[in-house]
């Protein structure tokens, strides 16, 4: 008999994170992201979600805890944790007076590829992402949902294993965030590891085959999908008015106000 | 518009990365930040390299040809030919400083882009190397153009004592400048916080750093006020390399020179591997 040996593409353990004004944003955070997986990480607005994204790629500082990611801990071995990760932020954040295009390649070369291979890879990337036009442009020109298929392309271009998207269809239209979410799952067949945040629960409960919910700097649940969605109570969400999907009613039983 | 979907490309098995950059890598990291820089201050040459122009023109025109005349020499050479590397100093310090400190901030600040390197493998030391880089440039170049409109004023005749003494003070006075930039920059929460220092502490330091004058013209207690100036050492021996003459010894201003790019490296290096103003 063979066994296949699958590890973590994310380990997160006992991380917490106290801001210098004194906020505690994580509280003992610990989750696992499977190899190969579509993670979806939930949470209401200010739960810690964007600060454990943070901690994972470098760009907050936890307080105590540890990440490790494919098993390179991020304390340790930082420049090789972060070569696996592509990162798309909840924020904008790219010069806006430059061209996609150029984005793109230099995002390559911060990666140590040369820009003779991250060229025709970053053409193809804007391409597939429906930026075929607008890649010689400034960035000023792009609209919203296009500056957010701009941060796709440009967390793709080293081909990260470990791809990490934080509300990446937020105040997308419809039609593009089905499209995304098409690209995306098709990312998770050619083996990459995604790791989402979203509001957009019911489209979450479709793509996701693991979730954690944060809820005030702790995990309140974690597991599979079905493990998530056997919380549900449908007595309970019909003596209350059902209002959305399984997933949702989950959502608001762990995480509102009692 | 429609998203195609990603193809064929496989990511899990031939795109791992196993080992931490490579020298090749590093050196790829280092360019692309360099061009990159480079590429902006060319895009926008009117605020990068013309105003240090335009000014070094209206000093040279003043101090130099209408001032000057009435001056004579100083230190047994003529007015124009002392003031001009003085004046080509304070294109350097102020282009490399501006450029590292104001790249900085507003990667930082506007549109939050030093992302882009800060979740990148690019380490710590390269990230300084690729601002600082940027500034060297853009001092030696604006140092350059400055040079070649002070010939005009010279009537063609600018002295060269030694130009390897000019070119190695060009470079490493606009790497202390670039890296007192970052600093800066680091530092900086505001727009005000870039231009405070320049203004309050910069530029005093170069006006009184001996470019219009001779130390020893001045009275003893401002002799002793200037000889604590380090712009005054770098002044000095950038003029050495032009007429051959100088107030101090040459010695002292390569190791005013070296000690403050191995204090301000330090710095620098300290700063970013805590992720001062960088990281949360």
């Amino acid at each position: 008999m063979i066994h296949y040996l699958t590890m973590n593409a994310l380990t997160v353990k006992d991380v917490t994170k106290t801001y210098a004004t004194g906020t505690q944003a994580l509280k003992g955070v610990s989750f696992e992201v499977p190899e190969g997986d579509f993670f979806a990480l939930l949470g209401p607005n200010g739960a810690g979600k964007t600060t454990i994204i943070g901690v994972v790629t470098g760009l907050v500082n936890k307080t105590s805890g540890s990440v490790s990611v494919f098993e390179y801990n991020t304390d340790k071995d930082t420049e090789l944790a972060k070569a696996q990760i592509g990162l798309v932020g909840q924020e904008v954040n790219f010069n806006p007076f430059e061209k996609p295009f150029d984005i793109v390649v230099n995002q390559g070369g911060y990666y140590g590829i040369p820009r003779s291979k991250a060229m025709p890879r970053a053409k193809q990337l804007l391409e597939d992402l429906g930026l075929g036009e607008k890649m010689y442009q400034s960035a000023l020109t792009l609209s919203g949902g296009m500056k957010r298929r701009l941060m796709i392309a440009r967390a793709l271009i080293h081909e990260p294993r470990f791809l990490i998207l934080d509300e990446p269809t937020a105040g997308v239209d419809v039609e593009l965030r089905r499209g995304m979410w098409d690209y995306l799952r098709k990312l998770t067949k050619d083996g990459v590891t995604i790791l989402l945040t979203t509001h957009y629960l019911e489209e979450s409960e479709q793509l996701s085959k693991h979730v954690a919910i944060i809820n005030k700097g702790q995990i309140v649940a974690s597991g599979t999908m079905d493990e998530i969605l056997a919380m549900h109570d449908d007595k309970e969400a019909a003596k209350d008015g059902y209002r959305g999907g399984r997933l949702e009613e989950v959502f608001i039983k762990l995480t509102s106000e009692k | 518009m429609d998203i195609v979907a990603a193809g064929s490309r496989k990511y899990s098995s031939s795109s791992q990365v196993k080992n931490s950059m490579s020298p090749a890598q590093l050196w790829i990291s280092f360019y692309t930040m360099l061009r990159k820089d480079v590429v902006r201050m060319f895009r926008i040459w009117v605020q990068t390299f013309l105003p240090s122009v335009m000014t070094s023109t209206l000093y040279f025109l003043v101090f130099g040809t209408v001032l000057g005349s009435r001056i004579g020499d100083m230190q047994g050479v003529d007015y124009m030919q002392f003031v001009v590397p003085g004046l080509v100093m304070l294109a350097i310090v102020t282009s490399s400083y501006a450029n590292t400190s104001f790249t900085f901030f507003s990667s930082k600040f506007f549109a939050r882009s030093i992302d882009e390197i800060l979740v990148s493998p690019t380490p710590p030391w390269l990230m300084i190397a690729g601002y600082v880089g940027g500034g060297v440039v853009r001092g030696v170049l604006v140092g350059t153009l400055v040079l070649i409109v002070s010939i005009f004023f010279t009537g063609l005749s600018l002295s060269v004592h030694s130009l390897a003494i000019i070119l190695s003070f060009a470079l490493l006075t606009s790497l202390v400048f670039a890296l007192a930039g970052l600093v800066n920059g680091i530092y900086a929460k505001s727009i005000d916080g870039i231009n405070l220092v320049p203004t309050f502490v910069l530029t005093p330091l170069v006006y009184l750093g001996g470019i219009f004058y001779s130390v020893t013209s001045l009275p003893s207690w401002w002799q002793a006020i200037t000889y604590s100036n380090p712009l005054f050492y770098l002044v000095n021996g950038f003029r050495y390399g032009f007429l051959g003459i100088t107030d101090v010894k040459l010695v002292y201003s390569v190791g005013i020179l070296l000690s403050l790019i191995a204090l301000l490296v330090a710095v620098n290096w300290y700063l970013i591997r805590k992720g001062l103003g960088l990281r949360q």
